[in-house]
């Protein structure tokens, strides 16, 4: 029995290793705080794409923080250097942390050689949120879509990133996708590396 | 065969926020619904004053020659209530599958304005669905 049931006692918490936490929330507390969250930026704005912009910053500052954690927790304190290498992170790694599972798909742009795209066919934010006819393409992924802005930017990877419905053929509803275009820099960089 | 003729919800002061018809049966203008809503407020609201025991909630089940009317009041005074052909089984059950649905569609939209009239595409997806499913649990009787 020995040693079974023994906390190991660390001198400094630093030493201590991260735990994962728990792993999962209720969806209808997260849902019910989303939605808090979007009726709240919608007072405060007066025009559609100021509300998109509010909710965008509000996930910047949760993919910041989602990717220091992640280095941390997952590939002790490294983070990814190359496009690809971040932009699987984000699409696995991240994805599953806070949607317990991974992205429907990641694809490479056709036109646009510094475009990707993360699509989701029923974004979890919004599971429950019908975006009525007269805010035309409002999609309350602006919210994922900062939080991808976020741990990019953070990562060193800055771009533009943008959520849009897509409509699927033999789809009643619309797909999510995510689309990500990377500033001039990132790429000239990725070229030099090889 | 069992048929549900058509469904509304009131909110807490007996507006009608919610109508849809099945089938021709039964069918209302825009001004007779309205009307059937407010009135079918009150009459729940006179039932419970009137009931001979204490802690009564309200008429639950109206049953007339050519349909019956089941009703579900939510714990926030909002009403749900079915018209049906006479004799339709299951109907409490299907009533708390809607309610369950106007919690999640509804309620959880950031765009729908509490006590105004419903109109989320989500809700009339899924309202659909449960419907479709119901007639198909009747149908295999």
């Amino acid at each position: 029995m020995i040693g079974v049931g023994k906390i190991k006692q660390y001198s400094n918490v630093l030493d201590k290793p991260l735990s994962k936490g728990k792993q999962e929330v209720s969806l209808s507390a997260f849902a019910f705080l989303f939605s808090e969250l979007v009726q709240y930026n919608q007072t405060q704005v007066d025009n559609i794409a100021e509300l998109e912009r509010r909710l965008e910053d509000a996930g910047y500052a949760v993919g910041a923080r989602v990717l220091e954690l992640l280095c941390h927790r997952d590939k002790g304190n490294r983070r990814e250097t190359r496009l690809l290498g971040i932009l699987s992170f984000v699409h696995s790694t991240v994805w599953k942390v806070l949607f317990g599972k991974v992205a429907d798909s990641l694809e490479k742009g056709t036109e646009h050689e510094d475009e990707y795209m993360i699509s989701e066919k029923e974004l979890l934010v919004n599971k429950f949120i019908s975006t009525p006819k007269d805010m035309g393409t409002f999609n309350c992924g602006a919210f994922v879509a900062g939080i991808v802005r976020g741990v990019l930017d953070s990562a060193g990877f800055p771009a533009v990133v943008t959520a849009h419905f897509v409509p699927m053929e033999g789809q009643q509803r619309p797909r999510t996708t995510i689309l990500i275009k990377f500033a001039e820099e990132v790429l000239q960089r990725e070229a030099r590396l090889g | 065969m069992a048929a549900i003729y058509s469904l509304y919800i009131i909110n807490k002061s007996g507006g009608l926020i919610f109508y849809k018809d099945y089938g021709s049966k039964g069918r209302m203008d825009t001004n007779d619904s309205l009307r059937v809503a407010s009135l079918w407020h009150s009459m729940h609201a006179i039932s419970q004053q009137l009931s001979p025991t204490t802690g009564c909630s309200g008429i639950e089940l109206l049953e007339a020659d050519t349909f019956d009317l089941h009703c579900f009041q939510s714990l926030t005074g909002t009403k749900f209530f079915v018209v049906c052909e006479p004799g339709t089984q299951h109907m409490e059950a299907l009533l708390k599958v809607i309610y369950e649905l106007y919690t999640d569609y509804v309620l959880k939209n950031p765009f729908y304005e509490m006590e105004m009239p419903i109109r989320c595409e989500l809700f009339d997806v899924n309202l659909t669905q449960a419907i479709q499913k119901d007639r198909v649990v009747l149908l295999g009787r």
